[in-house]
């Protein structure tokens, strides 16, 4: 098998489809490239494993959210269980089956529209296929609701990985982040299948105006609508996610662990996620704080999103997904370490912003962090300025010597 | 008074195969070569031509652009090869040694009295110049230019390098000598560090001053301590030399004779009884190769250590510069998904199924497989964690990618030499190659500016 790829490779080298060949070859095999510049050794690490620990910590999001895509639709129906019971109610057979004939559908899509541009993009421009879509492939189902019709997340896809990524020149150049591209695409161009209460649960859409007709709020759905008293949820509902929203934003419990298994792998930036979570929790403070000065009238439309516990921004909606796997990618995001801390800090305080600003559509963090990629630049062009004005300071007291030879010494006397 | 270093940042790579304290004399060579590309930036004019008898220390070609400085024979014998490439450019001079070594004797200035002019002349007529390099730029020195200071580093930290207070051994003599001279040379100090622990002759040299350095590699590397100490701003220029050229700097101003005589370490994992040698600048390395035997048929052989070194073959001949000869296995071979399944034999700084983390004193077996494939910058916020300088290392590199020369210099390229960036080249995700990016940097930038 390895000798048999080995001579297809060699078959293939300099032929147009040879990045096509290579993807599905380095796929199996790591290459048996050696080094041959600069140091002759090299660390365990490419941009495949890199990628791919990344979707580890993502699996457990996506599983959690095919449960919840069944139990969100069957509570619809039947009412929500009396005695809730993890394994009774939630983890059943019937629940993951349901969740797995919707949601699988939109992972095959997203990845097969999106590999089949990157496999095009990658024989016409003759490099090799580059591993970002793994990931963005597989945040793209998970941050979308569940009824999503297909031929439109082809075609967010298609536009989100051409002008999102391809355009710029793939993998590692690209400006926005290619999934909140995608993301953003659905939402301005299908919005009724975007926002509102019925795009949540399963079949909520194909039901609406009929006897059998259900719905699913989000949290901030309710808070938006000042429907605070109608929520349902508990907190720990909220924590481990057993409520309406984008396929894989809902269990914050799962989200905290990928977050953490990806600080300890050293894959993700802690210093963007904290940032971002003191971020979140300041522009909360602040909100609340707002209301608790008697600022602001109880009929404002603000009013229930202000008075939100600070904390609880946290629990609800795609904030903590969004902190933990959009706003750490290392491409849109900061490049220098202080920067990521500005850069963090400020998609925290602009998402609970718009969260609570945006009476259309009571989630910012998308948007927050697509404005935040935009600055990015921005930030690491100060903080690298800091690092080059030091260095000019540290010129004022250099100690240079006159060159000795004649041309050097006719200047000065030319000068002089 | 001395200033400690104290490293956090960088990364040791423990690799199998160190060379054991002990050295044997490695049989005589027959044939010395001169490899060209070490002298980076010269543009060689022969004195001599083929087949003309040349005595150890005597002139072989000298410097297109500052006729003084001559590059010397390391021995005495007949010049039997010119080997030229492309464009007619000179590759290798090739010497066929002597049964008995004839020396040319040099009038010695004596140190005492000898102003820097002098001491200036005698070292770049008898062929001691070549050991001095400068900063910036990573070039031989130019000797019109006065250096602010001199740096020596007697801390070796890269993987596998020799031991330097094992070489410098009972050589104090050598090292005062050369020291006092290089001393007349800048106005500036001699700064010279060694390990936190070690027992480095230096201590006892008058005329330096001493830095103690701890840490991971690149502590030992004199960039990083240059950046310490004292870093190189536009328009300064520091010189560095390594301590083992300065024991033949020492011998050449005591007695007059080149002697390119010096002790190498041969290690790496290929190596069956890897230890050091005495041989010459020049030298087959096959004179020493087999007299330790190795392990395999296929290996990779390197001139200097697996980080900075030069490819070389087994009848390659010792680096100029070089006192590490490193063998190491060739890994042109393919890992069935290799990228996703946990990782325990090879070196990592993240934790993403690499479990080296869990062993930091393991000994690794490393071989040449890149371990992926070459991509454009993606992951940040990683070079920084083995990168000990006040420089921001992506966006450095990016700018020399560009060829912007503003912003090049406003980051400091000048501080830096492609060693400095071995270890950030070692971990790149995205294996890019650092080094050749630095490198290529330095050389527009000296074109245009220096």
């Amino acid at each position: 098998m390895k000798e048999k790829l080995h001579q297809l490779k060699l078959k293939y080298q300099g032929k147009k489809m040879a990045p096509a060949f290579n993807a599905l070859h380095t796929f199996l095999y790591t290459p048996n490239d050696t080094t041959h510049s600069g140091g002759h050794v090299r660390a365990a690490d490419d941009l495949k494993r890199t990628m791919n620990t990344v979707i580890m910590a993502l699996v457990p999001c996506l599983l959690f959210g095919m449960f919840n895509a069944g139990y969100q639709h069957y509570s619809a129906i039947n009412g929500f269980p009396e005695n809730f019971d993890l394994f009774e109610h939630f983890l059943t057979w019937d629940n993951f089956w349901l969740g797995l004939v919707t949601v699988l559908p939109l992972v095959i899509v997203s990845y097969g529209v999106g590999l089949a541009i990157e496999f095009l993009f990658a024989v016409i421009k003759g490099h090799e296929v580059e591993e970002g879509y793994l990931v963005t492939g597989m945040l793209v189902p998970l941050i979308v609701p569940v009824d999503t019709p297909l031929w439109m997340l082809a075609i967010a896809v298609a536009f989100g990985v051409v002008i999102g990524k391809e355009v710029f020149g793939g993998t590692g150049m690209n400006i926005l982040n290619p999934a909140l591209t995608i993301r953003a695409f659905l939402f301005f161009a299908y919005p009724t299948w975007m926002s509102g209460d019925k795009v949540w649960v399963h079949g909520a859409v194909d039901r609406a105006g009929t006897a059998d007709a259900i719905s699913g709020e989000t949290v901030l759905g309710f808070l938006a609508q000042g429907n605070a008293s109608e929520i349902s949820y508990t907190l720990s509902d909220m924590f481990y996610g057993f409520i309406p929203g984008s396929v894989g934003e809902t269990s914050k419990l799962l989200i905290l662990l990928g977050a953490l298994f990806l600080i300890f792998s050293k894959i993700a930036s802690w210093r963007i996620m904290v940032s971002a979570v003191i971020g979140a929790l300041t522009m909360g403070l602040i909100f609340n704080g707002v209301v608790e000065a008697g600022w602001l009238p109880e009929y404002s439309k603000f009013y229930e999103l202000m008075s939100f516990d600070f904390w609880k921004h946290l629990l609800v909606g795609g904030l903590a997904f969004g902190i933990v796997f959009m706003a750490t990618d290392p491409v849109t995001g900061s490049q220098t370490n202080r920067g990521k801390w500005f850069y963090g800090f400020f998609i925290g305080l602009l998402s609970v912003m718009i969260r609570v600003f945006n009476p259309g559509y009571p989630e910012g963090v998308f948007l927050a962090i697509l404005l935040m990629n935009v600055f990015a630049p921005t930030i690491d062009h100060y903080v690298v300025r800091g690092n080059i004005k030091k260095r000019l300071k540290r010129l004022k007291t250099a100690t240079i010597y006159p060159k000795n030879s004649d041309e050097v010494d006719s200047l000065k006397t030319e000068t002089a | 008074m001395s200033k400690d270093i104290r490293i956090r940042k960088g990364l040791d790579i423990n690799l199998i195969g160190a060379a054991e304290q002990t050295t044997s004399k490695a049989v005589t060579s027959n044939v010395y070569a001169l490899n060209l590309d070490d002298f980076h930036g010269i543009t060689p004019k022969m004195l001599l031509k083929q087949g003309e008898e040349v005595k150890a220390g005597e002139p072989l070609f000298y410097n297109k652009n500052k006729e003084e400085m001559h590059f010397v024979s390391p021995v005495s014998g007949e010049l039997v090869e010119i080997v030229r490439g492309a464009r007619r450019k000179i590759l290798t001079l090739k010497i066929l040694a002597d049964k008995t070594q004839d020396y040319v004797i040099n009038k010695v200035p004596d140190l005492d009295t000898a102003e820097a002019p002098a001491i200036k002349n005698f070292l770049l007529q008898c062929g001691g110049w070549p050991f001095i390099k400068q900063r910036p730029y990573d070039v031989i020195a130019d000797p019109d230019v006065t250096p602010k200071a001199i740096f020596i580093s007697a801390h070796a930290t890269a993987p596998l390098a020799a031991d330097v207070d094992y070489v410098l051994k009972d050589k104090e003599q050598e090292l005062q000598v050369a020291i006092t001279a290089l001393g007349k040379l800048t106005p500036g100090k001699i700064h010279v560090s060694i390990g936190r622990s070690s027992r480095s002759p230096f201590v006892d040299i008058k005329g330096i001053e001493l830095h103690k350095v701890s840490g991971p590699h690149p502590a030992g590397l004199v960039g990083t301590q240059i950046n310490q100490i004292d870093p190189v701003n536009k328009g300064e220029v520091v010189w560095t030399i390594s301590p083992q050229d300065l024991l033949i700097l020492g011998e050449l101003l005591l007695t007059g004779k080149f002697n390119a005589e010096r002790t190498i370490a041969l290690a790496g994992s290929i190596i069956k009884s890897p230890k050091y040698y005495t041989t010459k600048i020049g030298a087959e390395i096959s004179t020493f190769l087999y007299a330790s035997g190795v392990k395999e048929d296929r290996f990779r052989l390197i001139n200097g250590d697996v980080l900075t070194g030069t490819k070389t073959h087994t009848e390659g001949h010792l680096g100029f510069y070089n006192n590490t000869v490193t063998a190491i296995p060739e890994g042109d071979d393919y890992d069935l998904f290799g990228w996703n399944k946990p990782i325990f034999n090879k070196v990592s700084t993240t934790r993403a199924l690499t479990f080296s983390w869990l062993m930091p004193k393991k000994k690794y077996d490393l071989n040449t497989n890149t371990n992926g494939e070459h991509r454009a910058f993606v992951v940040t916020g990683q070079y920084e964690e083995v990168f000990p300088m006040d420089i921001y290392p992506l966006q450095l590199l990016k700018a020399c990618m560009v060829k912007d020369l503003d912003e090049m210099e406003q980051l400091g390229l000048y501080e830096v030499a492609p060693e400095d960036f071995s270890l950030t080249e070692f971990i790149c995700i995205s294996k890019q190659p650092h080094q050749q990016i630095i490198r290529e940097g330095l050389d527009l930038l000296q074109k245009e500016l220096g």
